[in-house]
């Protein structure tokens, strides 16, 4: 079942037009990440789901109810929508200790003193932050006023949470722990989330489903984590998902070479009739190996040591492509490589872009 | 688990926006465009050719002449002195610097029209006790400074004005990062160059900005001309307002000149507010970094003991020595008589706070025209900065211009405009009551309310009322439960900028009393132009106790709650 419905959604500010015909549906239970590079316009999504922004045009419904509809004149306000939201800067009220702050959705629908300890209390342990409950926020850190925030959300129960990059602020460290603990917290009292993110790591890791947004606001592939990272629908998400390496390959009769050279790219051919190419991988679907065996022939032009890995940058006939290889592994398999040596490469993965359409995303 | 509800908006927004363009246009628009009007309309047409023949008029020529020149003079000195002593505090060893730069700001406190007061006791040509001491002692035939002139207004206004420019330079001087300084030295440069290609130009801006305040607050100054200038015929343009309108009684012609005089008031700080602006957006808090820092400090060495002692001199002459004559005079048995035991007393003091009806009522109306009015302009203030800086209405650019307006109309001007709109022309005659009076300081102080009140908002993130709305709060309990206890500092702050200052107003409420509705200001300037010098300089020595006291109770609240 979908809990949150949005439909042909538009808005702009201005002459500035953020969202047109925008529609994505989420289901019930789900952890549902919004990832798109920063001024997609995903955060305005969400606050048009919340309620703190009203769309131009469209519908948005949450479980069954319209809560937005600008032509029926409906429009649900954030306080009717019965949503918990966590916000980018915490939004952690400065005059109020945790205790106050994570009773406030309770104290508003006036629930009796005795049950609202007792639900403050247990929520405010279950984000790990029990014993903290007299302090002010300006006595927390970052980390522990995002828990509060979290813990404020969740308090009242919702059945849909939205947060609003809750993560950015906070360092890496903490910033991985916290992504797992909210994945838990989100299985434990299976609530909906809907999260949004430019952050590719955070979007893998802790969602069900995903949805990519890019720079003009549209949506350019949902799916379940893996399908994004392998099956990438184009070439901007695959560009957006993580290091990309593109080689430029020509057509020449039935023949697909590499760079400015003879050498054919060893991988199954393109579907298409365009004549240039561009040939997608990461540098970790890349096998170099020493000179004489079968792939591309290249020279190393740079040779990185980077701790746990090693990382090389390799011409091919005027085409440059990156690859990683463990360190270790490069130690044992004799896959230490000098400036200025041969090799070959081979791939595990390759994907084919139309020259042209890649051209249009990098340009950006 | 929580539902969705459906619940009616009353269109909060928009009631709260028409309430607050309602106050602004009742309390300043209204009274500002009867001015213009008044000014450019006669007899159902629009005459620019009689507005030119009233300034050109030798009274109303010379009053703006005569507001220039002080307004130029004081701008000048107190530019030179708040910037050279400003830069005492900061950069050079001077001795008990952190004393020093509290009893630069005293000023501040000081009402300058009682300082005027104690000037004029001091140094009036005949009667002024120093030149007095020097004709008899020295044998002088004629005064030694005679107060009653342009250099003499000037002298008293830069005294009591300089700390605008002192603590805007302070603040620069301190705030700018020391690696700018420092980098030029290390490049070679000598601590003259330094000065001239570093640290001026930094400062600049900061020193101009204070400039033009002292310039627009000059300007439209009534109470030292009035004071000091009167007797000799000098005026400008509030005191020949003031004296238009209180002598004519409300003529047709005297309203004219009013009006036209006060339409110049208002072009005039409207550019100067402008000027204002353009030189404080051009990139000043770019380079001066919000964080202080420990600059780096000039060495004195040999004129650290002389200029310490100019410091304590000119803290002894222009602030210690004023306010001990105000209060030795308001202990006189009579006025002449010399300093001596026999002839001091408390009985004055007594007089006036127990006996004297005129002073007891100044004193009420004072103090409850300053609650009221710091109240009233406190809540009106904090609802029209939530307009202009959170909310997202149509309509809100108007209010924003509206917004701008108490901040260039001058307290003559506002007086002017009170007249004219609460004297019965629109149904309601509050002319001669205290209400004309509350009106009017509202429409003065409002502008101090928006400033502090729109700091502190500003300080409110909106995802702090958003959070709140997604708990389920209303627009109106996200107000109650947020906003309003995380604006208390700033509304507090709005409070007493309004309440202290309206103790010791003399410009509206000159031009707005009666018999019974006289405040202190007016009481103490009234009762000195009926020769009744003891009684005033008491009631005086009363109201600076009344304003220091309360400036010490607040700067001790609030800075122990900034810890």
């Amino acid at each position: 079942m979908d809990i949150i419905q949005v439909e042909d959604i538009a808005k702009s500010y201005g002459k500035h037009r953020v969202h047109e015909e925008l529609s994505l549906s989420i289901q019930q239970g789900e952890c549902f990440t919004l990832l798109g590079p920063s001024g997609c316009g995903k955060t305005v999504l969400l606050r048009l789901i919340a309620g703190f922004e009203i769309p131009d045009a469209g519908k948005i419904s949450i479980g069954g109810t319209v809560v937005s509809d600008p032509s029926a004149g409906v429009n649900i306000s954030p306080d009717s929508r019965g949503l918990g939201v966590v916000f980018q800067d915490y939004a952690v009220w400065p005059h109020m200790t945790v205790f106050d702050n994570v009773a406030y959705p309770l104290k508003l629908i006036k629930m009796p003193r005795k049950d609202l300890t007792e639900r403050v209390m247990e929520t405010v342990s279950m984000v790990g932050m029990g014993g903290l409950e007299k302090r002010l926020p300006s006595e927390l850190s970052g980390g522990q006023q995002q828990r509060v925030a979290l813990a404020r959300a969740l308090v009242a129960k919702p059945s849909l949470m939205l947060l609003d990059e809750p993560l950015t602020n906070l360092d890496a460290n903490l910033r991985e722990e916290m992504r797992f603990e909210i994945k838990e917290l989100q299985r434990k009292l299976n609530i909906t989330v809907f999260y949004v993110t430019h952050d590719q790591e955070i979007a893998l890791a802790i969602s069900d489903r995903l949805a990519i947004m890019d720079e003009t606001g549209h949506i350019r592939q949902t799916g379940n984590p893996w399908e994004i990272f392998e099956q990438p629908a184009d070439p901007f998400v695959f560009n957006f998902m993580g290091i990309a390496n593109f080689i430029s390959v020509r057509r020449v009769g039935e023949d697909y070479l590499v760079g400015n050279g003879a050498q054919p790219m060893p991988w199954e051919k393109p579907e298409g009739d365009a004549s240039e190419w561009a040939a997608g991988f990461r540098p970790s679907d890349v096998r170099i190996a020493p000179a004489g065996g079968a792939g591309l022939r290249g020279v190393v032009k740079r040779a990185s040591f980077l701790g746990a890995m090693m990382d090389y940058l390799i011409d091919v006939d005027g085409a440059s492509l990156r690859t990683s290889i463990e360190t270790h592994e490069a130690l044992t398999e004799r896959l230490m490589f000098k400036e200025g040596e041969a090799c070959v490469v081979n791939f595990r993965n390759l994907l084919w872009f139309d020259a042209r359409s890649l051209a249009e995303v990098l340009k950006r | 688990m929580s539902g969705i509800t459906q619940k009616r908006n009353f269109g909060a927004a928009q009631i709260i926006l028409f309430l607050s363009i309602a106050v602004l246009v009742i309390v300043v628009a209204v009274p500002v465009l009867l001015i213009f009007f008044n000014a450019f309309w006669v007899g159902g047409k629009f005459n620019i050719r009689d507005v030119l023949k009233i300034i050109g008029e030798p009274d109303t020529y010379q009053a703006l002449v005569n507001s220039l020149i002080i307004a130029a003079g004081t701008t000048i000195g107190s530019t030179i002195i708040g910037t050279f002593f400003a830069w005492l505090v900061t950069r050079t060893d001077l001795p008990y610097k952190r004393f020093m730069k509290s009893m630069f700001l005293v000023p501040f406190m000081l009402p300058s029209f009682i300082g005027a007061l104690a000037w004029k006791m001091l140094l009036s040509p005949r009667a002024g006790f120093i030149n007095r001491f020097f004709m008899a002692n020295f044998g002088l035939s004629g005064p030694v400074f005679n107060i009653y002139s342009y250099a003499g207004i000037i002298l008293v206004e830069v005294m009591y004005l300089f700390p605008f420019v002192f603590i805007q330079v302070c603040g620069a001087l301190e705030r700018m990062d020391p690696t700018l300084e420092e980098s030029a030295r290390i490049s070679g440069a000598g601590l003259f160059t330094i000065t001239r290609k570093i640290t001026i130009p930094l400062v600049l801006p900061s020193i101009l900005s204070g400039a033009l305040l002292i310039m627009l607050y000059s300007m439209a100054h009534f109470g030292t001309v009035a004071v000091l200038g009167i007797e000799n015929g000098i005026f400008n343009i509030p005191t020949l307002i003031y004296q238009r309108i209180h002598q004519s009684a409300g003529s047709f012609a005297s309203i004219r000149t009013g009006t036209v005089l006060a339409t110049v008031l208002v072009v005039t700080a409207a550019f100067i507010i402008w000027l204002q602006g353009k030189i404080l957006s051009k990139g000043h808090y770019q380079i001066i970094a919000g964080k202080s820092f420990r600059p780096m400090e000039l060495k004195l060495r040999t004129l650290r003991v002389p200029l310490f002692v100019l410091c304590v001199a000119y803290i002894g002459f222009t602030i210690v020595l004023p306010t001990v004559v105000i209060f030795l005079v308001g202990g006189l048995k009579t006025y002449g008589l010399p300093f001596t035991w026999e002839n001091l007393s408390l009985d004055n003091y007594k007089f006036i706070l127990f006996d004297y009806k005129v002073t007891r009522d100044a004193i009420w109306n004072s103090v409850t025209l300053g609650l009221a009015a710091a109240l009233i302009t406190m809540f009106a203030g904090v609802m029209i900065s939530y307009v202009i800086v959170k909310m997202k209405v149509r309509g809100k650019g108007f209010l924003e211009f509206l917004g701008m307006l108490p901040f260039s109309v001058p307290g003559s001007v506002i007086a002017l405009g009170v007249i004219l709109a609460w004297s019965g022309k629109f149904g309601i005659n509050l002319y001669n009551t205290v209400w004309i009076i509350l009106v009017a300081y509202i429409a003065r102080y409002m502008a101090f309310s928006l400033r502090a009140n729109s700091a502190a908002l500003e300080q409110v993130h909106d995802s702090l009322v958003e959070a709140a709305r997604a708990c389920g709060a209303t627009m109106w309990q996200a107000l109650k439960d947020i906003v309003l206890p995380l604006v208390r500092p700033g509304m507090l702050a709005a409070f007493f900028l309004i309440f202290l200052p309206s103790l010791r107003e003399l410009t509206v409420s000159i031009m707005l009393y009666a018999p019974t509705t006289r405040t202190i200001g007016v009481a103490i300037y009234t009762l000195n132009e009926d020769g009744e010098t003891v009684v005033s300089a008491a009631l005086a020595g009363i109201a600076l106790v009344l304003i220091v006291t309360g400036q010490s109770l607040v700067n001790y609240f609030t800075g122990k709650s900034e810890g």
